[in-house]
């Protein structure tokens, strides 16, 4: 059970993303997508969710989820908290595509979740083609490296939605 | 296009046609889905309505929501009705539970006195033999329901009744000798070739002239009673009339929802013999047939909608069977292809 002190830690972990309501009900979620109640959610247990399942990107998301406590699932979730600022929410798609974690996002990468996106539909060569020409012609190369500031100039413009509603009785 | 391995593709692209379609009932409000002029860099780096999704999914989702048992607002919190609370909790334990196991034991003597005799003496006669056994399972089924205190008001007219899921255990047992006797059909849900032994079986059944009507549950498992999931479409590809019949209980004498993740049977019935009574509500819906323009998966889904409104339950798109496996790569795969559609679309334009 939380108390009321380990509601005002989350809430100040996830940079008041989140009400007190809200925290409470992540935590009836948490607990009951957490069967085995380890105190983290095993990617078996997302996995058990179809709608989350079916999603191309399920997986990459999977590795960000592992192993997360409650304060720091809360956490992950609060890019997708309408209270999130712009930055907050492409820092978190930065963090998608970087899955080495190092700060930068390289061609593959890109090319790497755009497999994800469009699975066998595309060939191989087509996607490499199109990631090429659309780099080509927002100012980059094959071989650009692209930091945080990157994204934000690609991505800050584009009126980018993100958000989730959490179900508050 | 490249295919997978041969033997699969036909049966899986059989199903693939069958299904209905699933992006009907989700929550979509993707951008990149609508084609908008020349492709550009922040269009392919922008995958927050997918991310979106996932989100959503994690946050909440219509399958988890279908098998989550709803406690009861206590209402025992104040100074005058907790008193009245702990005495009802005393008749429950101490009155009505030894009362009902009492009537369940009285009722199990009778039967099994009655119909070991019969089942035995009476092998040469199996008309006789069949009809006396089918009594003395109304009987025992009876003795059951009142050792539960089942309330039921029927609505409209009566057609007539069952195939049911082996449980494991003492139930089992039961299932096996007992109610073979009146001619249920068996199946096990996670043998695949079980399927066409049980179709094979239910067509022979529903053809036979002087057999009794089939009950069936066409959900395959446990579910809430708020919602209702997709309906198995094996008992609506056999060509026979089907009886839509809508159950709804009244959780305010107890929740009768077995949520197996949470409960054994027996535990779920423990529960239910300490509790005030079962009450619920059966309608006799208007008989259907496929029409001639409907596939059988339509046919299911038209009578899963006819109960829904009548039981007042809220439709979800998934199979219930997703309980226990995985979803098929089929619907990422319908995401993948519409992207990718959309990218190449896009890259045409100038």
């Amino acid at each position: 059970m939380l108390t009321q002190y380990d509601i005002e830690e989350v809430q100040q972990h996830c940079n008041n993303a989140f009400s007190q309501q809200e925290i409470l009900s992540l935590y009836d979620r948490f607990c009951q997508l957490d069967r085995n109640g380890g105190g983290f959610i095993s990617a078996e247990e997302f996995l058990s969710v179809p709608e989350f399942a079916v999603n191309p990107l399920s997986q990459r998301l999977l590795r960000m989820l592992d192993g997360l406590n409650f304060k720091e699932f809360v956490a992950f979730l609060s890019a997708f908290s309408p209270r999130a600022t712009l930055q907050q929410k492409i820092e978190f798609i930065f963090k998608v595509y970087d899955s080495d974690c190092n700060g930068k996002v390289t061609f593959n990468d890109m090319l790497d979740v755009l497999h994800d996106l469009t699975g066998q539909f595309i060939s191989e060569q087509q996607r490499e083609q199109v990631l090429t020409q659309v780099l080509e012609e927002a100012g980059y190369t094959k071989d650009s490296l692209l930091v945080m500031s990157d994204f934000v100039k690609i991505l800050g413009s584009s009126g980018l939605k993100m958000e989730v509603e959490v179900p508050v009785d | 296009m490249s295919g997978s391995g041969g033997k699969l593709s036909s049966s899986s692209s059989e199903l693939d046609l069958d299904r209905p379609n699933i992006e009907d009932y989700l929550p979509s409000g993707s951008s990149i889905h609508e084609p908008r002029g020349k492709l550009r860099l922040c269009d392919l780096l922008d995958i927050s309505p997918t991310l979106t999704e996932a989100a959503g999914a994690i946050v909440d989702d219509s399958f988890t929501r279908c098998f989550k048992s709803n406690p009861p607002e206590p209402w025992n919190w104040n100074v005058y009705l907790f008193p009245l609370w702990c005495f009802g909790v005393a008749v429950r334990y101490l009155i009505l539970f030894p009362a009902r196991v009492i009537v369940l034991i009285i009722g199990w003597i009778i039967f099994l006195s009655s119909f070991i005799p019969v089942h035995f003496l009476l092998k040469g006669h199996d008309k006789l033999r069949k009809k006396m056994e089918r009594v003395l399972v109304e009987l025992i089924c009876s003795f059951f329901v009142a050792s539960w205190t089942g309330v039921v008001k029927y609505h409209g007219p009566r057609p007539s009744i069952r195939p049911k899921q082996k449980h494991p255990g003492w139930v089992g047992l039961l299932q096996s000798t007992i109610l073979e006797s009146v001619g249920c059909i068996w199946f096990n849900r996670s043998e695949a070739k079980d399927r066409e032994i049980v179709t094979k079986k239910l067509r022979e059944h529903v053809q036979g002239v002087d057999n009794n009507p089939l009950l069936i549950f066409p959900e395959g498992t446990c579910v809430n009673n708020q919602y209702s999931v997709m309906f198995k479409k094996g008992a609506f590809e056999l060509g026979c009339t089907v009886c839509p019949v809508a159950i709804k209980y009244n959780k305010i004498f107890v929740d009768a929802f077995l949520n197996s993740r949470k409960q054994s049977f027996t535990m779920h019935l423990l529960q239910l013999m300490t509790s005030w009574a079962v009450v619920c509500d059966v309608w006799y819906l208007e008989p259907q047939n496929l029409k001639p323009v409907e596939t059988p998966i339509e046919f299911a889904e038209r009578v899963r909608d006819i109960i829904s409104v009548r039981a007042g339950l809220k439709k979800v798109p998934w199979d219930g069977y997703l309980k226990y496996s995985r979803p098929s790569p089929k619907h990422r795969e319908r995401k993948q292809q519409s992207f990718a559609e959309c990218v190449l679309q896009r890259l045409e334009e100038k």
